[in-house]
C-alpha cells in the first residue's frame, strides 16, 4: 500500500481517504474508531490494513457516539487519537461533542466528518461545519489530497496545543478523489496512557463550572485564531487589489481556480482561499475586503462562509465601504436543483462568474447541446439503483409484500438505512414507505404500532439490517416491548456492513483488523429484551413468507430475523457459482399469464427477455446464482444447476 | 496522441463492472510517466445497479480538480451503450473520441417494463453523430477469451492505451497491472489488457 511508504518526499497518487490516513499516520495516531458510511468508510479501512505493522489501535465501534467516546478517552489519556465518519454520524455523536469540547483533551483529537453534496450515498445533505460553530472546535478544510493528508496532521498538533476537539471536514469528491501526495515522515512516538485530567476529573462540570469551562472554550477558539492568520492552509491568488474576489473553502477552490483560467480571468480576479474555516482567520479576510468591491463565495453545501464573512463584513463597514456579495443568498451560485443545495463543479463556478461579471462563456454550440440533448433523451433510458444480483433483500421483500397481501390489512413498513432503503423503489417492490435516520425503522414503528386509540389498526413491520440493530435499533425495541407496542420487527441480517463496502459488526466474529472477537448474535440480544423471535432463510421463500404471515396475526412485538449472506460477500468466498438458465422448451412466454414475472416483477438484473424468441433468459454474466427466480417461476422453467 | 493540457478521459459503466480498478491502472500509469493526476470518483449507492463514472485528468502542468467540464472531455471510455451515450451527452464535443463495449447492461426499469432499451445499433448511431470518431470493442468476447467476461475493463484499458491516444506507456501500464492483482489473476489480466491493444492496433485510428 502507499499509504505505508516511509520514503519522505516521494510522490504517490492516494484517493483522499487514503491521503487522510496517511495525514494520521504521519502525526504518529495511537487510535483510531469510527463507524462505516459513505464517503468516511476508506480512512479506517486504510489505516486498520497497517494498524499491526506500525502498532497502533483501531476500532470499528458500534455507532459514532460510542467511536467519538472511545477516541475522547484515548484523548483523555495523552495519546493522539482520531475518529471518522460520514455527515450524519456527526448528528449522532453530537450528545457527545457539546460537552468534550468543554472537557477539553490532553492528546491530539481529531473528528473527521465526511460530508456528501449531492448526496451520492446518504439521504441527508448536512454540512456538518455548522457543528464547529455550535460546538465552538476549530475547523480546516481540505482542497487537495495533499492537504487531505497535511491538515489532518496538523490537526494533531493544533488539538494537542489548544486542549480542543479539531474537526477536518471532508467532502465525497475529495475523499473519493485521487492525486499525487508529496509524502513527509512516518513518525512514531511511543506514549503512554494515563488516567490524569488536568482537574482531575474529566468533565464538563455543571452549572456556574460549566459556564466558565464555556468561557475557557472561547479562549481556546480565539487563539486557534490568531494561528489561522498565519496559516499556510490560506492564500490569496490573483492581482493583488483585485475589485472582484472569489472567497471559497474545499473542493470550491479547484473549481473556482480552473473557472478564472477557463474564462481568461486571471488577470481580474482574485481568489482568496481558506482552509481554516473556523473560527474565520478574520484579519486576513479583512485585508482582502478592502480591496474587493464584489465578493463572490464559492462553497459546498450551505452558505457558511457566505454568512460568517457578511457578518464580519458588518462589522468592518466603516473601514471598508460598501460590497456587493453574490453567492447562494443571491442564487448565483446555483445547482440544477438550486442555491445550498447540490455540489459544485467549474460550471456552475463558471456560470456564477459569468452573471455577475462581464463575460461570456458557451460551453458547447448551442446545435451541439441540443442535439446531444435529444438523442439522450431518445436513446438513455435512465438507470435506477436496484439490488445486486443474487441479494437476499430481493427475496426479503418479496415475501414482505405477498405476507401483506395475505394478511390483507394494508399493512405499513418503516424501513431504515442500509443497502436495504433501496425497497423504497421498485427493485425492492416499494414495500418500505419509510426511511429517515439509523434506528428510525423500528423507533417510528413503536407508535405507528401503538396507535389503536386513535383510530390507526393495521399490522406494521419495521425492517432495519444487522449493523443497524446494533448501530441504532435497540434502545427502540426495548421501547416497543416497554409500551406495549405491536408490531413485527424484521432484520435483514446478511453477516455485514454492505451499503459502506462489506465492514464486520458485533454479530460476526472479526474486529477491524480481521481478527477473531467474541460474537454477540442478534437473537440472543432480541431473547432476552424478551420478544418472540424466529429465525429463516428469505430464499426459503415460502418458509419465510409464512412465518411473517403467522407473526402478523399475533399481538405484542415479534422479531423475525432473516438470515442470509450478502451475495458481494458470499461471492467473494466462493469458487464457483452455481449455473442458473432457462429451459426455453419449458418457458412459455407471454401465454404463461406470469406477466413476465422474472423481468417484470422480480426485477433481477439476471434475469433478462429474450426478444427474438419471446421467452425469458439469464444474462450469466449478471447472475450471481441464488436460484430466488427458480423458486417463483410458474412454470418451473428456471434450472439451476448447483457446483458439484 | 491527443497534445491538450488537461488531457480529461472519462471511464463509464454500471456499479460492478470494474471502473475503479481501471481508473486506478490508468492513473497510476500516467503517475508513472511523470504526469500530474486527478481522478474524480463516486461509489457507494450508485453502485447499486447504478450508472457510474470516473474522471481522469492528465497534465503536465499542474493538478486539476476531480471533476470534468462540460463538454471537456477528450476520450470516453464507455463499458456500457447508454451510459457511453450519457456520459458523452454531458461532457462529450465534436473532438471526443469514444471506444466502446457495445454489450448492454440492463436497468432494471427496461426489466421491468417500464422503460425500452433501444437497439444497440443506434445507441451507437447517437454517439457518432456527437462525437470525433468511435471504435466499438467487442471487449467482453475478448475478455472470455482471456479467461473471464469480468476483465472486459482491463481489455478497454488495453484499448485506449494501445490506441496512443494518451501519453502512457504500454510497458508502464503493464507493470502497474502486475502491482494491482493478487499473483494468481495477473497473468489473466495482462492476457486480457494485450487482447485490447491488439484489438486496437489492428484498425484504423479514429
Amino acid at each position: 500500500m502507499h499509504v505505508e511508504i516511509d520514503e519522505p518526499g516521494r510522490k504517490v497518487l492516494l484517493m483522499g481517504n487514503e491521503a487522510i490516513a496517511r495525514g494520521a499516520i504521519e502525526a504518529g495516531v495511537d487510535f483510531c474508531s469510527g463507524y462505516p458510511g459513505n464517503p468516511a468508510s476508506e480512512i479506517l479501512e486504510t489505516l486498520a490494513g497497517v494498524a499491526k505493522k506500525l502498532d497502533f489501535l483501531t476500532e470499528w465501534s458500534v455507532n459514532e457516539i460510542v467511536a467519538l467516546e472511545a477516541a475522547g478517552a484515548a484523548a483523555c489519556a495523552g495519546l493522539r487519537a482520531m475518529t471518522v465518519m460520514k455527515n450524519m454520524g456527526v448528528d449522532v455523536c453530537s450528545d457527545f461533542l457539546m460537552t468534550v469540547n468543554m472537557s477539553g483533551t490532553k492528546g491530539g483529537f481529531v473528528l473527521i466528518s465526511g460530508d456528501d453534496p449531492a448526496v451520492h450515498s446518504s439521504n441527508s445533505e448536512l454540512d456538518t461545519r455548522n457543528y464547529a460553530r455550535f460546538a465552538d472546535i476549530p475547523l480546516l478544510e481540505p482542497a487537495t489530497t495533499q492537504e487531505a493528508k497535511d491538515m489532518t496532521k496538523w490537526a494533531f498538533d493544533l488539538s494537542e496545543e489548544l486542549g480542543v476537539l479539531c474537526m477536518v471536514r471532508t467532502v465525497t469528491r475529495l475523499s473519493h478523489s485521487s492525486g499525487l501526495v508529496s509524502l513527509g515522515p512516518i513518525t512514531r512516538e511511543e506514549r503512554s496512557a494515563e488516567f490524569a485530567p488536568l482537574l482531575g476529573t474529566w468533565t464538563s462540570g455543571s452549572g456556574d463550572y460549566t459556564c466558565m469551562f464555556h468561557d475557557a472554550l472561547h479562549g481556546k477558539l480565539k487563539t486557534a485564531q490568531e494561528k489561522f492568520e498565519e496559516s499556510q492552509f490560506n492564500w490569496y491568488t490573483g492581482k493583488e487589489d483585485a475589485e472582484f474576489i472569489i472567497i471559497t473553502s474545499g473542493t470550491g477552490w479547484l473549481y473556482s481556480a480552473e473557472a478564472v483560467k477557463l474564462l481568461g480571468l486571471k488577470d481580474e480576479v482574485g481568489i482568496l482561499k481558506l482552509g481554516t474555516t473556523w473560527p474565520l482567520p478574520e484579519k486576513l479576510i479583512a485585508k482582502h475586503l478592502k480591496h474587493a468591491k464584489e465578493v463572490l463565495f464559492v462553497e459546498e453545501i450551505d452558505p457558511f462562509l457566505e454568512q460568517n464573512v457578511k457578518v464580519l463584513a458588518a462589522e468592518l463597514a466603516a473601514d471598508i465601504g460598501p460590497i456587493k456579495f453574490y453567492g447562494k443568498k443571491s442564487n448565483h451560485i446555483r445547482s440544477e436543483f438550486g442555491a445550498g443545495v447540490g455540489e459544485l463543479d467549474v460550471d456552475t463556478v463558471m456560470r456564477g462568474l459569468t452573471e455577475t461579471m462581464n463575460v461570456t462563456y458557451i460551453p458547447r454550440d448551442q446545435d451541439y447541446a441540443e442535439k446531444a440533448e435529444k438523442l439522450v433523451g431518445s436513446y438513455a433510458p435512465n438507470r435506477s439503483m436496484a439490488f445486486c444480483a443474487g441479494c437476499p433483500h430481493r427475496a426479503s421483500f418479496w415475501a414482505i409484500k405477498r405476507a401483506l397481501k395475505w394478511d390483507g390489512r394494508d399493512g405499513i413498513v418503516t424501513g431504515d438505512i442500509g443497502c436495504y432503503s433501496m425497497a423504497q423503489l421498485p427493485t425492492g417492490f416499494m414495500v418500505l414507505k419509510s426511511m429517515h435516520c439509523m434506528g428510525a425503522g423500528i423507533g417510528t414503528a413503536t407508535r405507528f404500532g401503538n396507535l389503536k386509540r386513535y383510530g390507526l389498526d393495521k399490522p406494521v413491520i419495521a425492517v432495519s439490517g444487522d449493523s443497524t440493530f446494533y448501530h441504532a435499533c435497540i434502545p427502540a425495541l426495548i421501547n416497543a416491548r416497554w409500551n406495549k407496542s405491536n408490531l413485527l420487527y424484521v432484520i435483514l441480517d446478511n453477516k455485514t456492513t454492505a451499503m459502506t463496502g462489506n465492514q464486520p459488526h458485533p454479530g460476526i466474529g472479526i474486529d477491524a483488523l480481521g481478527e477473531p472477537s467474541p460474537v454477540t448474535p442478534i437473537e440472543d440480544v432480541c431473547k432476552g429484551i424478551g420478544v418472540e423471535v424466529r429465525k429463516c432463510d428469505p430464499f426459503d421463500i415460502d418458509e419465510a413468507t409464512q412465518n411473517l404471515y403467522e407473526m402478523l396475526q399475533t399481538e405484542g412485538v415479534k422479531v423475525i430475523i432473516f438470515s442470509r449472506e450478502c451475495a458481494l460477500t458470499e461471492a467473494q468466498k466462493r469458487k464457483k457459482k452455481p449455473r442458473v438458465y432457462v429451459d426455453q422448451d419449458k418457458c412459455i412466454g407471454d401465454e404463461c399469464g406470469c406477466m413476465r414475472f422474472c423481468t417484470r416483477v422480480l426485477n433481477c438484473p439476471g434475469n433478462i427477455w429474450d426478444y427474438t424468441k419471446g421467452k425469458a433468459k439469464i444474462d450469466e454474466v449478471v447472475c450471481n446464482g441464488c436460484g430466488l427466480c427458480a423458486k417463483l417461476c410458474p412454470a418451473g422453467a428456471i434450472i439451476v444447476e448447483e457446483v458439484v | 496522441m491527443i497534445g491538450d493540457d488537461p488531457l480529461n478521459i472519462i471511464i463509464t459503466g454500471v456499479g460492478g463492472q470494474g471502473n475503479v480498478v481501471a481508473s486506478r491502472i490508468i492513473a497510476s500509469a500516467a503517475v508513472n510517466e511523470g504526469l500530474y493526476v486527478s481522478v474524480g470518483e463516486i461509489y457507494g449507492a450508485s453502485q447499486r445497479g447504478g450508472a457510474v463514472t470516473s474522471y481522469v485528468r492528465l497534465s503536465g502542468e499542474m493538478q486539476y480538480g476531480p471533476i470534468i467540464p462540460r463538454g471537456m472531455a477528450h476520450i470516453i471510455i464507455g463499458f456500457e451503450p447508454i451510459e457511453s451515450l450519457r456520459a458523452i451527452g454531458n461532457f462529450g464535443s465534436k473532438k471526443t473520441r469514444a471506444i466502446i463495449n457495445p454489450r448492454p447492461i440492463y436497468p432494471v426499469d427496461v426489466l421491468s417494463g417500464t422503460l425500452e432499451y433501444p437497439p444497440v445499433e443506434e445507441v451507437l448511431k447517437a454517439i457518432k453523430e456527437l462525437v470525433y470518431g468511435v471504435q466499438v470493442i467487442e471487449a467482453t468476447e475478448l475478455a472470455k477469451k482471456a479467461g473471464d467476461a469480468v476483465m472486459q475493463n482491463i481489455v478497454m484499458v488495453g484499448c485506449v492505451v494501445g490506441s496512443g491516444l494518451i501519453p502512457i506507456e504500454i510497458e508502464t501500464t503493464k507493470e502497474i497491472i502486475k502491482e494491482s492483482f493478487a499473483k494468481e489473476r495477473v497473468e489473466a489480466n495482462l492476457k486480457a489488457f494485450k487482447s485490447g491493444v491488439g484489438e486496437i492496433k489492428g484498425r484504423k485510428a479514429v
